[in-house]
């Protein structure tokens, strides 16, 4: 499946939702760019929509940790919501998964920049 | 292959499949593809660093109990050994350097030499899944 990452805003918060592959190449660029082009917008809260993302790799990695940590020193905070098995397996191995605020419901995920 | 992006997709898609015809469940398939990439990833971007003018060669062989995948870059080496570990603290926000981090997790089998030809070359394998009543072995 190829990648795509579509934007909505709720509640002052966006989320992008992704699908496909984040990996070395064309998803991990859109992915860094959107979030680029958020935050050039002033849009500091964003939740990664990761339910259609069955596949990452460490550039794929970089690219959440990158975005992250940008959206962090700009006073933003980036979540993640709806891992997969594998995406979370990932994170959890890379001891990513305490770094990041993980959501399993939207609801929970908007609110909790409240 | 040739230092280009598509080899890194070409790479894992062959080993995918040689992976599922000998055996091997999704999930296995799913770690072994994910090594081979991060081990081609590695020679396309620190070894070969790109350049048109280097190849990466691309080994698969089923042996007796296991795939093996050899990946040899064209590029300076490395020491293992001087890769930072990307679970230190002072490491976790990196964006990179988990490649061999992944592969060591992924594969039963993982280590890097420096060939007499020079470059560096990334070994690693995956035994067979035990069949019931058999002892692991290639179909």
């Amino acid at each position: 499946m190829s990648f795509r990452a579509t934007p909505r805003e709720t509640s002052g918060v966006t989320i992008i939702d992704v699908s496909g592959r984040i990996t070395l190449g064309e998803g991990s660029a859109m992915l860094r760019e959107m979030v680029r082009d958020l935050l050039g917008k002033g849009q500091k809260k964003i939740v990664l929509n990761l339910g259609d993302v069955n596949y990452i790799d460490s550039s794929g990695i970089g690219e959440l940790v990158s975005g992250y940590t940008t959206v962090k020193n700009q006073g933003g905070e980036v979540k993640l919501l709806n891992l997969t098995k594998k995406v979370h397996d990932l994170l959890q191995i890379t001891k990513l998964y305490t770094v990041f605020d993980v959501h399993n419901d939207e609801h929970s995920a908007v609110d909790s920049f409240r | 292959m040739e230092s280009l992006l598509d080899s890194v997709d070409l790479a894992e898609d062959m080993t995918v499949r040689v992976a599922e015809a000998a055996g091997f469940d999704e999930d296995n398939r799913y770690r072994i593809g994910m090594a081979v990439r991060e081990a081609m990833i590695n020679a396309l971007e620190y070894g070969n660093q790109r350049s048109r003018s280097k190849k990466i060669h691309f080994t698969l062989a089923l042996e007796a109990d296991r795939l093996l995948i050899r990946i040899r870059d064209e590029g300076p080496g490395f020491e293992v050994a001087d890769v930072p570990d990307p679970l230190a603290e002072e490491n976790l926000l990196k964006t990179s350097g988990r490649g061999i981090f992944l592969m060591r997790a992924f594969m039963d089998e993982f280590e890097v030499r420096r060939p007499p030809g020079g470059g560096a070359e990334v070994v690693m394998a995956r035994r067979y899944p035990a069949r019931p009543g058999n002892n692991a072995s290639a179909p």
